[in-house]
């Protein structure tokens, strides 16, 4: 039996980390890895319940103006949140879906209110009072002769947007 | 035949008569089998009658006598678990007839009301145990705190409550859509909105296109863009399966933990407070010595240690069991009272197209939507997020020791808890009866950004000014539990406050009335 010095151990302060065992080494790995796995399998579980396609309906749809419609009053399409104002020879659609919290806002005198947290929103949907954070979106319109559009809820344009009749 | 057998038969008669005289005493058996331990009369059988049955066993065989005071706990816990087990029946019983999916589902919840035989009391009783475990919840959470039961060793229960509360709320809210009427879908779209409202901030940041998590959170929960079919199943199934699931297996660990940790909290100085128990309590520790003699020379009578379990206990079975069986039976009472009073609401079936004018989620977060009428973001997300990681954070900030276990910890705590109270109820009303009078920012300058508003809102304020008293306290007191008992009372106020005004002082368009009765028709 030796007793010679064991040199490897004294080139090192001993308040240096002792090197990791390769067997602890070995074995933390295998934890962390079973561990990303599951968080990887997780994610991709929780892809499921994320739609990729949306139930909602289409989003376009036709409508036509009443000819006794008077100007500048707001035409609101049954079922649809929208309100569809002709002045004059120029139309345009406004979403009617508060962008505060998605309720329904009701044209009054002065513009557009909303029920639920008292947002006031003017003619052109800018906001005047309220949470709102924005202003109400117009939405594409196209013209299709007559009386006839179609009015796409699904795709804004910048406000004062008009379609010429 | 072997001689035994035979010896055995001569000695007990035919098998005939040994068949008769087993099947006379198959209900003596029975009930030996059942309770294998005899009945409770004994120490003994009284701790085996706990701790040999599955569903007791999460009981001490022994519980403090501090432990079993009225006053410790009022009942509040097991009031609140007794909610939840009406809850689970009464649900059972709804779906036998409840039907999610849009219309029909309005239909359904209308012939349970009429039609079906108890249908409207379970429903009734459904509905008013949602709402009394909600109160019970928030109650248990005052009691625990101001009774300071968070600290060491007991800080991670608290946060597991924290995580029954959530879920608590979580169970009633997705509740609410399933009727399927015009409440259920409005209180919903709000609802829906408020965890898209992050979009606010993305939205003024413009980066939203990249990092768009408001619409993520919508998605989830609606699995769609609007309220429909899609959202209805998904409701139903967090409140019927995922929800409770969970709530189960967090009030298993919350249970454990309260056992492991030690019982209920109590002050250092419990049995010296408690003084001996009553002569006429029984049954006490039976076993226990009639007699101690180092003392017997200088006090005449009972000496402290006679007649008491080790540590001023008494047996689970019966002092504790009657206690939790009392709160369960007057929990059902009022709850089943409730019912028969009062309907649970049905308004007119969802209609997409007109919203209820005021359009109001449960009462619980009438509070919120009262900060979500400021900014959608900052009452339905930030503000929320920040209070529950105060409360989070409580337990681990307020490392005292001293006042443990009893309320307010002493007469100086509830002189503090008074003034606090006095200082949150003045800031949230004054704050609250400004805003009305006077409006917010956007009726002054309308042209404000909309970062301004998210962040300098009436909510962010109140919050502000909360913490700030909170931080005043911590230094005159020089004390985290001053620091801790003013945020959280003053969180209690301003919760109470705002849920009032949401309440009974709003009214259509979220305009301010003094009664409902003074709301416009519609």
């Amino acid at each position: 039996m030796t007793t010679a010095p064991k040199s490897t151990q004294t080139s090192g302060s001993r308040l240096d980390p002792e090197a990791m065992p390769r067997r602890d080494f070995l074995g933390l790995a295998a934890w962390w890895s079973a561990a990303a796995a599951l968080l990887f399998g997780f994610f991709g579980a929780m892809r499921l319940p994320k739609a990729a396609v949306l139930p909602s309906p289409a989003k376009k749809f036709k409508v036509t103006l009443p000819p006794s419609l008077p100007s500048a009053q707001p035409y609101l399409p049954i079922g649809r949140s929208v309100a569809i104002v002709k002045e004059g020879n120029s139309v345009h659609a406004i979403s009617r879906i508060c962008t505060h919290l998605g309720c329904i806002v009701k044209p009054t005198e002065t513009g557009f209110d909303c029920p639920c947290h008292g947002s006031k929103f003017a003619k052109d949907g800018s906001v005047i009072k309220g949470p709102a954070p924005k202003a109400l979106p117009w939405l594409e319109m196209k013209h299709l002769g007559g009386d006839h559009f179609i009015v796409d809820e699904g795709k804004n344009v910048p406000s004062g947007t008009t379609v010429t009749v | 035949m072997n001689q035994v057998t035979a010896k055995a038969q001569r000695a007990n008669g035919s098998a005939v008569a040994r068949f008769t005289e087993n099947l006379r005493a198959v209900p003596r058996h029975l009930q030996e089998t059942i309770f294998r331990t005899g009945r409770p009369a004994s120490d003994r059988t009284r701790s085996t009658f706990v701790f040999g049955n599955v569903f007791l066993h999460l009981h001490p065989v022994r519980a403090h006598r501090w432990s079993l005071r009225w006053s410790t706990t009022f009942g509040l816990g097991i009031a609140a678990v007794s909610c939840f087990f009406v809850l689970v029946i009464t649900g059972v019983l709804l779906m036998f007839y409840y039907k999610p999916y849009p219309d029909v589902a309005y239909l359904s919840i209308k012939d349970i009301h009429f039609v079906v035989p108890t249908g409207r009391f379970i429903r009734n009783i459904h509905r008013w145990s949602g709402n009394m475990m909600v109160v019970i919840v928030l109650l248990h959470m005052g009691r625990v705190f101001y009774t300071a039961s968070y600290r060491a060793p007991r800080e991670f229960n608290w946060l597991i409550g924290m995580g029954l509360l959530v879920v608590t709320l979580g169970l009633s809210f997705t509740g609410y859509l399933l009727p399927w009427d015009q409440l259920a879908y409005w209180a919903i779209t709000i609802g829906a909105n408020i965890a898209q409202s992050p979009r606010e901030v993305t939205d003024a940041l413009g980066i939203t296109q990249w990092f768009d998590i408001g619409g993520l959170q919508k998605l989830i929960l609606l699995g769609s863009e609007d309220v429909g079919e899609e959202a209805l199943i998904r409701y139903y199934l967090f409140h019927v399966m995922v929800l409770p699931l969970i709530l189960v297996t967090l009030m298993a660990v919350h249970f454990w933990r309260i056992r492991k940790d030690g019982g209920l909290a109590k002050p250092a100085d419990a049995d010296c407070r408690l003084g001996l128990s009553p002569r006429d309590l029984y049954p006490v520790f039976t076993q226990a010595p009639q007699k101690t003699y180092s003392l017997a020379a200088i006090v005449k009578g009972r000496t402290p240690a006679v007649g008491d379990g080790p540590e001023q206990t008494l047996p689970s079975m019966p002092h504790l069991m009657i206690g939790e069986a009392a709160v369960f039976m007057l929990t059902i009472a009022l709850s089943v009272i409730l019912a028969i009073f009062l309907d649970a609401p049905l308004k007119e079936v969802a209609n997409p197209a007109v919203p209820e004018n005021p359009a109001k989620a449960p009462w619980y977060f009438l509070g919120l939507q009262e900060l979500v009428s400021h900014s959608a973001f900052m009452g339905g997300v930030g503000i929320p997020m920040i209070v529950l990681v105060g409360l989070g954070l409580i337990p681990y900030l307020d490392r005292e020791t001293e006042g443990s276990g009893s309320w307010f910890g002493g007469a100086g705590g509830k002189r503090l808890v008074a003034q606090a109270a006095a200082c949150g109820l003045t800031a949230v009303i004054a704050l609250e009866a400004f805003v009305i009078r006077f409006g917010w920012i956007r009726q002054w300058w309308p042209q404000t950004p909309q970062l301004v508003i998210t962040f300098i809102n009436p909510g962010t304020l109140l919050t502000l000014a909360y913490a700030a008293y909170s931080v005043h306290s911590l230094k005159k007191y020089n004390s985290t539990r001053a620091g801790a008992l003013a945020l959280f009372t003053c969180f209690v106020c301003g919760f109470v406050v705002l849920t009032v005004i949401g309440t009974h002082f709003r009214g259509p368009n979220w305009d301010f009335y003094w009664s409902p009765s003074q709301w416009p028709g519609h």
